[in-house]
């Protein structure tokens, strides 16, 4: 069914491509040709917001590049399309981009099923694509290709960071997951790191994706007597589950811990629900306190942008396209060959410390900072919304071993 | 699912639970309900007019600090909003068939998201819960949410002025006479469309009054209404579309469906309210307290 209606948009799309390339000027052979970066992402729907961030920090990447004089005079461009948060409408728009808009490289997407849909689209044009949204399905090897890369981090490694700061020996555990791929990844995540520390689990609860009420869930969870809950959903859900969790006084008997702690999700749900809440994160501007890239990217940030201050997802589209820019420089071309070799040998600090992508699976290997919700009243100011309690430096041990996953190690 | 673990006490719990998230449903369901009943018009834009409330709340509190002003003038100033709609939107409809009133409300929906992300950003917005009403209160078989128990109370309260109104006033016997048969009123000499009009706008304002009772519950986003939408619509079916009392007792019922449904099969809860209005219509086609033929 999705292979039919994937081969039907293609047609479409192509037919469109056709009539516009028929109908438009011809386009000059010129020398310095622009460098198009398509950017597919989520502009309108549920995470708008993420989105518009990872456009901002993005677009920064690129003015940077330009700035410093391109590929010897040849300036990059980023062309933003929307994928409406869906698979389908997200092929389309890559397909276009490639084929009409003549892109050389497609960075974004935020939800780990339209990147497997964008994946699959690139993976058969061989165009480069660097992927910033949270999966463990693209480092595998049914899904990877040499011209797939992943600058985001994965369940696995958030996880296991969370895990490592929260778990111990014995700490009942309870789960409220998200029934839908990115629940299950983050619950497996968790039970691999909880059974090596050999924490135990107090019960699971699977809830339908998108749920507005957790109320009817909160008895059970209650009734397992976990020393921690662990809510493994996103967006929305998140927001929704841990003000709901924190109405019933969870909080005041349990520890609550989540995979990915959300920038915006803690920001449209308010300080008071989110206190003391801990989650794993890739980029917390506070990073600049110590580390010198972040400090120089959110200075950059702030000075183009009156003076906010760049999100989590903000930074996974700054690093994807500084890395990728850093390549296209190295490799002296914008030929995805060479730049795909780029790309694998390249070491990159741009935000937050030392990253490199590894060779068997192109996963960025990063740090991961593990935060905890501030407290109203330890807030510096608006922005000022977390701690770091734990920075994991970034290394290969820390990722799924290439033979697990399907490479030839 | 570990059986053993299953006491009686949580069983207890779950089942307060249900009521408590019944009393939700059936504010969700009221107003769609009676802009059904009275003006035969299925409101297609009901669950972001609940969100809308919500952003009114919002905008309320924001501006006076107070929770209670927020629950008052919130519905107040939405409600007006149902009015213009109705004068200038709805009533040139008159006379044409339902599906153009509900195309209609199906496009406004969408003009109300978009005017929503315009406005406040497409981000959601933080709404905490008032401090006079925060924190738990100890059942004996479990601990529960002092605001949720102060929604049911509102509900309650609201039932209780609808019916009074509705049975027992000049005014009531007015709006029941028009819902059944407006061409012998009109006969009459009352003045239907201004009837309507009121109607209208007290259905749009229970919608908004439901949204407001559910910002300090849920994260206030302009998505927020879309899962109402289908939540409202089960309800009344179930209930029978256009039935007052109908929407009550479903409410309460799809709320104990949903709580014990997350209990012995979470993953199903979502579903379960559907299941369940499916099986009622298999059973009674024109819903519970609905009248053969009505809705058809």
């Amino acid at each position: 069914m999705g292979q039919a209606t994937l081969s039907r948009r293609t047609l479409v799309a192509g037919m469109a491509a056709g009539t516009l390339a028929g109908i438009g000027r011809p386009r000059p052979a010129r020398a310095a040709e622009t460098i198009r970066i398509g950017f597919p992402t989520p502009v309108t729907g549920p995470f708008g917001a993420e989105a518009k961030d990872q456009i901002r920090s993005a677009e920064l990447a690129i003015r940077q590049f330009n700035e410093a004089g391109g590929l010897d005079g040849r300036m990059a461009e980023l062309l933003v399309r929307d994928d409406k948060l869906n698979p389908g409408e997200a092929a389309t728009r890559t397909l276009e981009l490639i084929e009409k808009d003549r892109a050389h490289f497609i960075v974004g997407a935020l939800s780990s099923a339209v990147q497997l849909s964008v994946n699959e689209i690139t993976r058969s044009r061989k165009v480069l694509y660097v992927s910033i949204s949270q999966s463990d399905t693209i480092n595998e090897a049914k899904d990877f290709s040499r011209t797939t890369f992943h600058e985001a981090l994965n369940p696995h490694m958030t996880t296991a960071a969370v895990a490592k700061h929260a778990f111990r020996k014995g700490t009942k555990v309870a789960y409220l997951v998200a029934d839908y791929a990115y629940g299950h990844e983050m619950l497996r995540g968790f039970k691999r790191a909880a059974a090596a520390i050999g924490a135990e689990t107090a019960g699971e609860i699977l809830h339908p994706f998108g749920a507005a009420d957790y109320s009817t869930f909160m008895p059970r969870l209650r009734s397992m007597k976990p020393d921690i809950l662990c809510i493994c959903n996103f967006g929305r859900d998140q927001a929704n589950s841990i003000k709901q969790a924190n109405d019933f006084g969870l909080k005041k008997v349990v520890r609550i811990v989540v995979p990915v702690l959300l920038h915006n999700q803690r920001l449209a749900a308010g300080p008071d629900a989110f206190e003391g809440v801990v989650g794993a994160s890739n980029y917390y501007w506070r990073l600049e306190d110590t580390v010198p890239s972040a400090k120089a990217f959110n200075d950059a940030f702030r000075a183009a942008y009156g003076g906010a201050v760049p999100t989590d997802y903000g930074a996974y589209g700054y690093a994807a396209v500084r890395s990728l820019l850093m390549a296209v420089k190295a490799a002296g071309s914008t030929d995805t060959d060479k730049v795909v070799d780029a790309l694998e040998t390249l070491k990159y600090d741009v935000a937050k410390g030392p990253e490199h992508y590894r060779a068997c699976d192109h996963q960025a290997v990063q740090s991961v900072l593990v935060t905890e919700s501030k407290k109203k009243s330890e807030m510096a100011n608006d922005a000022d919304l977390f701690k770091i309690v734990e920075i994991e430096p970034g290394s290969e041990a820390a990722l799924r071993r290439c033979d697990e996953l399907g490479h030839r190690a | 699912m570990d059986w053993g673990s299953l006491d009686l006490e949580l069983i207890a719990m779950q089942l307060f639970s249900g009521v408590a998230l019944g009393a939700v449903f059936v504010m969700l369901a009221l107003g769609l309900s009676i802009i059904f009943g009275m003006l035969g018009i299925v409101n297609f834009a009901h669950g972001n007019v609940f969100m809308v409330g919500a952003y009114a709340g919002v905008f309320v509190m924001e501006r006076t600090g107070s929770f209670w002003a927020a629950l008052l003038l919130g519905p107040l100033l939405v409600g007006a909003l149902g009015l213009l709609v109705e004068r200038f939107l709805i009533r040139p409809l008159a006379g044409r068939p339902p599906d153009d009133a509900l195309l209609l409300t199906f496009g406004l929906g969408y003009v109300l998201v978009e005017g929503v992300r315009i406005l406040f950003g497409s981000d959601g917005l933080p709404f905490a819960t008032p401090e006079e009403l925060s924190g738990v209160v100890d059942l004996g078989v479990g601990f529960f949410p002092i605001f949720r128990i102060f929604v049911i109370g509102v509900v309650a309260l609201v039932l209780v002025a609808l019916w009074v109104g509705l049975e027992r006033t000049k005014v009531g016997l007015i709006v029941r006479a028009g819902a059944r048969d407006p061409e012998i009123l009109r006969v009459l000499g009352v003045d239907i469309e201004r009837l309507w009009l009121w109607v209208f706008g007290l259905g749009i304002a229970l919608a908004a009054l439901g949204g407001v009772l559910a910002a300090p519950m849920r994260s206030v986003n302009p998505e927020m209404g879309n899962v109402v939408l289908g939540e409202a619509f089960a309800v009344t079916v179930i209930g029978g579309m256009g039935s007052l009392l109908g929407s009550v007792v479903a409410g309460l019922l799809a709320g104990i469906v949903v709580s014990m449904t997350a209990l012995l099969a979470p993953e199903m809860a979502s579903i379960a309210m559907f299941a369940f209005m499916a099986l009622v219509l298999l059973v009674r086609p024109q819903g519970l307290f609905g009248k053969p033929g009505l809705g058809a």
